[in-house]
């Protein structure tokens, strides 16, 4: 198990390093000219010339990655080009933001579909085509049309929640909760679908297995039967889906962020790519795969944990 | 050599005309066309231009010359709304070409020959989903192109893993099949094999998959608009929109019409997809559910008299198939006494497993049971609930099942599958249960007893599984213990341990016993009587000696003769002194 997974953390830098140098080569091959960017059309050549010599633009690409690399490693993903901020300092405001977005809305859509799937698959009928039908439609619209709906009905006609802004956790905890309750919602909504049929399908699999048999000849209680044991079977299948969820959420996040005006790394990134902020566009860039590797890796130590054959090894 | 072949033209025709049965599908389809033709058409059914602005048109109410008004900057809603349509059909249909032409390939190859390529192939396709899709074509439009359409081609390579992996995984599991093995042994080529077999197969879900890329791309290229990347002069669906949410205060009207337009298209999409899904894998549905309890017929029969221990009068289960019910147990009536073991004898398909099932309780959902008469102790069995059908079972009815391993739950430890039924029907502490586990572990002749209880089963062999799950049956002290072929899926020599094990513990306990079996060397061996059943019928019921000297049914003669005509009679196996005697 140990060995399993320093060859899967290995691997994992491998690949956030791999993305990272695809992003660096793919933001200055473009042909763009960064500095006449920052200083705008009506800069002349020479203040051009000397904006590059100052963000180091002069020097050959390979110099200027091993330096951003060097660094990088060491935690100083480099400096703003317009706003002059540190980069990781941008990340630590915003990611918080962003994850208890992408978390909030990854718990509730777990909550829902583990419910909802649990009840399609053991009540069936009619329950079970409504939980399906429900799951295609929300599968299908796409999280910010949801959180557009949202904002015009409970934010803008009803005022019930608030349309934008966001309430740190650490100023006021009720607030934080009314300022990330529509977008979680939002988020949720579209990843209950998949996860939902994924939850209904493996229960029944299992529900149908013969040791669920041997359980009910037993006389183990039906509730015990599907929530001790058939729910604990069908864990893993549940698990897969919503890791791949949580990349879909966090991706969510992005336009979500915009609808409801929370300063999160979806914002950064909007911001900064549209500027041509390469530090920030990198940074953001290398700490989301960072995430995702990391939320991956996770989900094989949980799903080691789930299967004791995996456990045993 | 001929091989079996799948003939997909025929197939796929069908598959479309019964895709046009389900009217959620036909629905879809009508709205999905719809939108094309209006796309398509856009130029007959508007005469505005979509990126003219009139300055006195902004925000302009619905009028003649603007059926849905004006947006924001003035340009016409209605023109914007079917020229958008091309560009997001355009779009998806950019992401889902190139997504299938990475895909499908790579797929293929991967699947099919394995090897280096596949490992490299894999090993991309992680570093792709390693990224969230929105943030690469943020940077691919913001920094490379402002083309919308080049951004569809990069989220085609972003959706090509989707794609990969289920081609991979379709191929991978044909290319097991029997039917490929023979084509390559008669002698077909590589190519030959995959056009003739593989591709057929990997057909269906590829359509399916297809729909869900067009489905997600359309939303995806409508958020990068609705964020304000693409050109402006490009109207979309996202565009409009953006519009109409920084007039959300001011006339948030102008939201309906895009989002209506991305709502009804890309759900649109979803339930098609779902019903192709339904249309090629038929409708998975919950397949066991002890929900229902055996309905309730009134009792013809007296009740049952003096030591019957269980008493069956004309049992019959049925199942729905293509529209009737068909009886798999029809009229079935036994009895069983206290000690006593009945053999309940058949071929495979003759009911018996079915029987034995029906008298737990253990019937799917789908079925329906009927009888006269159903008693045990004394006590109807028919139309109890839940808890009162649970209160016997395990408690008074022990059940063993057939294949040891797959009766075990795999994911806990041996010893909580044994205590859970212990603890519930003898409300012993975990203590005691424990003792109570461990005791009858031992009494199984399980060397080790500890050991086992902290083991999970895919620790364990199949013939100390089947130990487990007898100790597990008869832990309760039930009355009667059920057991389903208990030694079919057992080598020959852990077999005569297993039944002789049986037969002790049926003794010590003085149990009643219904052993089903299609062995008549184990009837011969345990049985006091034996009923043969055929097609869902009892044929002929007798002592077991009687059976075997003088048996009265032509069928119950042909399964004698095909048994025992050259097979050694079970009885020397057994005249092998048992380790477990006389353990106890």
């Amino acid at each position: 198990m140990v060995m399993f997974l320093l060859r899967r953390v290995l691997a994992g830098l491998v690949l956030v390093l791999v993305v990272a140098t695809l992003t660096f080569a793919l933001l200055n091959l473009t042909g763009t000219d960064a500095a006449r960017n920052i200083l705008g059309e009506n800069a002349t050549p020479e203040q051009a010339a000397a904006e590059a010599v100052t963000l180091g633009l002069n020097r050959p690409l390979p110099v200027r990655y091993w330096d951003w690399l060097s660094h990088a490693v060491r935690g100083d993903l480099g400096t703003s080009w317009f706003k002059g901020e540190a980069v990781t300092s941008s990340l630590v405001n915003t990611m918080p933001i962003t994850l208890s977005l992408a978390l909030a809305g990854l718990l509730l859509s777990a909550l829902l579909s583990v419910g909802l799937g649990t009840a399609a698959a053991v009540r069936g009928g009619r329950l079970d085509r409504a939980v399906q039908f429900l799951a295609v439609l929300s599968s299908a619209a796409p999280s910010f049309l949801v959180g557009l709906l949202l904002a015009v009905t409970i934010a803008v006609k009803l005022r019930w929640l608030p349309a934008t802004g966001y309430v740190p956790f650490t100023d006021s905890a009720g607030g934080w909760l009314r300022s990330i309750t529509l977008p979680a919602i939002a988020l949720a909504i579209a990843a209950t679908g998949g996860t939902t049929q994924q939850v209904r399908g493996s229960l029944i699999d299992v529900l149908g297995s013969d040791y669920i048999r041997l359980l009910r000849s037993r006389g183990i209680s039906e509730r015990r039967v599907v929530f001790k044991h058939a729910l604990r079977n069908a864990a893993p299948a549940g698990l897969t889906v919503l890791s791949l969820q949580f990349i879909g959420l966090i991706g969510g996040a992005v336009i979500i962020e915009k609808i409801f005006g929370l300063p999160g790394v979806g914002s950064l990134a909007n911001f900064s790519a549209v500027q041509g902020d390469q530090p920030v566009v990198l940074g953001v860039v290398v700490v989301t795969a960072s995430i995702v590797v990391l939320v991956n890796l996770l989900i094989d130590i949980a799903y080691g944990w789930l299967n004791p054959k995996v456990r045993a090894k | 050599m001929t091989v079996p072949v799948p003939t997909p033209v025929a197939r796929r025709a069908n598959l479309f005309r019964r895709l046009l049965r389900d009217p959620v599908a036909v629905g879809c389809l009508v709205i999905l066309a719809v939108v094309v033709l209006a796309s398509l058409f856009a130029p007959l059914l508007t005469s505005h231009d979509p990126a003219r602005s009139v300055l006195s048109d902004t925000l302009a109410p619905m009028s003649a010359g603007h059926p849905l008004g004006g947006d924001g900057v003035g340009r016409d809603v209605l023109a914007r709304l079917l020229y958008g349509g091309r560009t997001s059909l355009l779009g998806g249909l950019i992401a889902v070409l190139v997504a299938l032409l990475l895909g499908v390939p790579t797929g293929l190859v991967s699947g099919f020959y394995r090897g280096g390529f596949d490992a490299t192939v894999s090993w991309l396709v992680s570093l792709v989903m390693a990224v969230p899709a929105i943030i690469v074509l943020l940077v691919v439009m913001a920094m490379v192109s402002q083309n919308v359409f080049v951004a569809m081609v990069v989220l085609g390579v972003i959706f090509w893993p989707a794609v990969y992996r289920l081609i991979r995984a379709s191929v991978t599991s044909v290319r097991e099949e029997l039917y490929v093995d023979a084509a390559r042994v008669s002698g077909l080529g590589d190519a030959r094999i995959m056009r003739r077999h593989i591709l057929p197969v990997v057909q269906a879900p590829s359509i399916i998959q297809a729909a869900q890329i067009f489905e997600v791309a359309i939303g995806i290229q409508a958020g990068l608009a609705f964020l304000g990347l693409g050109s402006a002069s490009q109207a979309s669906w996202g565009a409009m929109l953006n519009d109409a949410f920084t007039n959300i205060y001011t006339k948030p009207i102008l939201l309906l019409w895009p989002g209506l337009a991305i709502g009804l298209t890309v759900v649109s999409l979803g339930l098609l997809g779902n019903a192709l899904r339904d249309t090629v894998g038929g409708r998975s549905s919950p397949r066991t559910s002890s929900s229902r309890t055996p309905a309730a017929e009134p009792a013809a029969a007296p009740p049952p008299a003096g030591d019957d221990l269980l008493s069956v009068v004309n049992l019959r289960v049925c199942y729905p198939r293509e529209g009737r019910e068909v009886a798999v147990v029809d009229g079935v009536s036994l009895t069983v006494r206290r000690g006593e073991i009945l053999g309940l004898v058949g071929e495979s398909g003759s009911g018996k497993t079915q029987t034995a099932f029906a008298l737990l309780g253990l019937m799917p959902a789908l079925a329906t049971l009927t009888a006269d008469g159903l008693a045990f102790d004394g006590q109807d069995l028919r139309g109890l609930g839940r808890a009162a059908r649970n209160s016997y079972r395990g408690r008074r009815i022990g059940y063993v099942p057939q294949e040891p391993m797959s009766n075990l739950d795999p994911s806990f430890r041996i010893g909580s599958q044994l205590v859970e039924p212990i603890r519930q029907h003898l409300k012993l502490s975990a203590r005691e249960a424990r003792e109570r586990a461990l005791g009858l572990l031992d009494r199984v002749g399980i060397a080790d007893p500890a050991r086992v209880f902290a083991a999970y089963p895919h620790q364990i062999s199949g013939g100390m599984a089947q130990r487990v799950l007898i100790a597990g049956a008869v832990s309760c002290d039930p009355d009667l213990l059920i057991a389903d072929e208990p030694t079919t899926a057992l080598d020959v020599t852990v077999q005569a341990e297993v039944l002789d094990l049986m037969r002790s513990l049926q003794r010590e306990r003085q149990m009643g016993m219904i052993l089903v079996t299609h062995d008549l060397g184990v009837v011969a061996d345990l049985c006091d009587r034996v009923a043969v059943m055929q097609t869902g019928q009892i044929i002929e019921t007798a002592p077991a000696a009687q059976l075997f000297a003088d048996p009265q049914h032509s069928y119950t003669r042909m399964l004698l003769d095909s048994t025992l005509e050259g097979a050694k009679p079970r009885s020397a196996v057994v005249a092998v002194p048992a380790p477990l005697e006389g353990i106890s």
